[in-house]
């Protein structure tokens, strides 16, 4: 691999441990996956934040790096294990918060933005069409490629911290034009609207395409997506297929980029919508949380949620997860107070997924087929998806 | 018998092999504290990686596993070295962060539980002592 007279002298020690530590990281990558050279990168966001992952020894691991370890480009990190501000109102327990306060000084000492969120495109670390980033967290890379145009693997929490204190990525992979064309075809035979049935194409799709052993899927026959019903859709298709990037006839901005996939296409009919949409709702009725925002939530999202809960009382746990400055921006405009007032929760700077609530409800109802999977896998819930409406709905019920 | 590798992360090691023809997912497939393989139904389930020159295909599940095989080198669970067929990045990214010799691109069957294996990770190659 070439590397700059800087990047060598990082590897060889001439920036400190962790610029070391990093360069050593990603040159042994660039060596593994065959890359040339290494590339800028505009933004990082890390992942690996909640305490419960790390535990003392990754701790450690953050610490070290802290020691001399500045990052050299913008930094955003993944949604945390509570809200920093309102976690005692959310149940969260003092010496988890303690811990994974700790997690997140070691993470701003190095300079990095510790908005935790896992939509760090709504939060101002947003590329440009082109640009490389190097991200952790699946939707968000899922996101940034397809529906930005951006260029970045899908890293973890070491690799993507390297990236921060480097400035640099390995030249590999998505990065590359020869590795962003669609390798199969889907023609969507049915209308899909709303993040509940946008999250069920993507489980749909990213299953047919681990089963057939494929990455990159061209999608024909959606006639209109909003962004928030295509955050969902690369949420769901990243946790179902392991998918990086796809294209979206006439909707993702590379869609006509490259010659469109001429092999065997696989076609949606309305009937395997239904088929997939059964298999994320548990046969139980006995809902008792309900939570919105897997990705978090926009203020869109949360604009609509105020209207439906205009003074209306909910009967049930029911968590808005969104991002800081989304919080803020829904507060200033007087969304909070309607939400606060009917009785559900803002939790930010965290989601579903990654709080440590284990077991502690029985039955989820949310309008994402990510929090399904997660909700089924570590927390033991039954779930149930519907789309917005029906999950207010179903809180106030 | 000399196998030549791709080195993925320096350091030289000898200590018996422990072979699976599974991958290993080390965030919730290994127990950080006890060093054992806990995935429900793995082969090598209930068996300690400790101190072993791990052998196995290839490395699956959650990027978090970097930071397992770092806990483990902490807690001193973590085995000597690792070997593999082909590397994927958390596996390369937990071996280069807790300083654990590995290679890759070595036709393991070649290899056996408790054959004496010294692992050149700074070259790139191993040999293997049969046992007898």
């Amino acid at each position: 691999m070439d590397l700059t007279p800087e990047e060598q002298e990082m590897l060889d020690g001439k920036f400190g441990k962790a610029a070391k530590k990093s360069m050593e990281i990603l040159t042994t990558l660039g060596e593994i996956f065959e890359a040339d050279s290494m590339v800028k990168v505009y933004g990082v966001q890390v992942a690996g934040v909640s305490y419960a992952n790390l535990g003392e020894a990754g701790l450690e691991f953050l610490n070290e790096l802290a020691e001399d370890g500045k990052v050299r480009v913008l930094t955003t990190l993944n949604p945390a294990g509570m809200d920093r501000e309102n976690w005692q109102a959310l149940g969260i327990d003092a010496d988890f918060v303690k811990n994974q306060n700790r997690v997140i000084d070691a993470f701003a000492k190095m300079g990095i933005i510790t908005t935790c969120s896992c939509t760090p495109y709504l939060i101002g670390n947003t590329p440009h069409y082109g640009e490389h980033i190097a991200w952790a967290e699946s939707s968000a890379v899922c996101y940034a490629n397809s529906v930005i145009g951006a260029r970045t693997n899908r890293e973890g929490g070491p690799s993507a911290l390297a990236s921060a204190i480097t400035g640099k990525t390995p030249n590999y992979g998505y990065h590359k034009d020869s590795n962003r064309h669609g390798e199969i075809l889907f023609k969507i035979k049915t209308n899909v609207t709303g993040t509940d049935q946008f999250g069920v194409l993507g489980k749909l799709i990213g299953n047919k395409l681990v089963e057939i052993g494929k990455k990159v899927p061209y999608i024909a026959g959606i006639s209109d997506a909003s962004v928030e019903e295509l955050k969902a859709f690369c949420a769901s298709i990243a946790t179902y297929g392991g998918v990086a990037l796809f294209h979206m006839e006439r909707i993702t901005p590379e869609w006509n980029e490259y010659s469109k996939p001429n092999e065997s296409s696989v076609e949606i009919s309305k009937e395997d919508m239904l088929k997939a949409r059964s298999e994320l709702i548990d046969d139980f009725s006995e809902i008792d949380f309900v939570s919105i925002g897997c990705p978090h939530a926009t203020i869109n999202e949360i604009a609509t949620i105020a209207t439906l809960l205009r003074g209306k009382k909910v009967k049930k746990e029911f968590w808005i997860t969104t991002a800081r400055p989304t919080k803020k921006l829904a507060d200033n405009a007087g969304y909070s107070k309607i939400i606060e007032d009917a009785g559900a929760k803002f939790a930010a700077d965290t989601c579903c997924v990654v709080a440590p609530i284990k077991e502690r409800f029985k039955g989820m109802m949310v309008d994402s087929a990510k929090a399904c999977y997660y909700g089924r896998a570590k927390n033991n819930f039954k779930v149930r998806i519907g789309n917005l409406e029906e999950c207010v709905e179903e809180a106030i019920k | 018998m000399k196998l030549l590798g791709r080195k993925i992360y320096k350091g030289m090691v000898k200590a018996e092999a422990l072979v699976t023809r599974e991958g290993i997912s080390f965030y919730g497939g290994v127990d950080p504290n006890t060093g054992k393989i806990v995935e429900v139904g793995h082969e090598l389930e209930g068996q300690s990686i400790t101190g072993k020159v791990l052998v196995f295909p290839m490395g699956k599940g959650s990027t978090v596993g970097s930071y397992t095989m770092y806990r483990m080198m902490k807690n001193k669970t973590a085995p000597a070295a690792i070997v593999n067929e082909k590397i994927d990045t958390v596996i390369a990214v937990g071996c280069i962060i807790s300083e654990i010799p590995c290679i890759d691109k070595i036709d393991i069957k070649k290899i056996r539980s408790n054959d004496l294996v010294a692992v050149n990770g700074t070259e790139g190659y191993i040999t293997i002592d049969k046992k007898t």
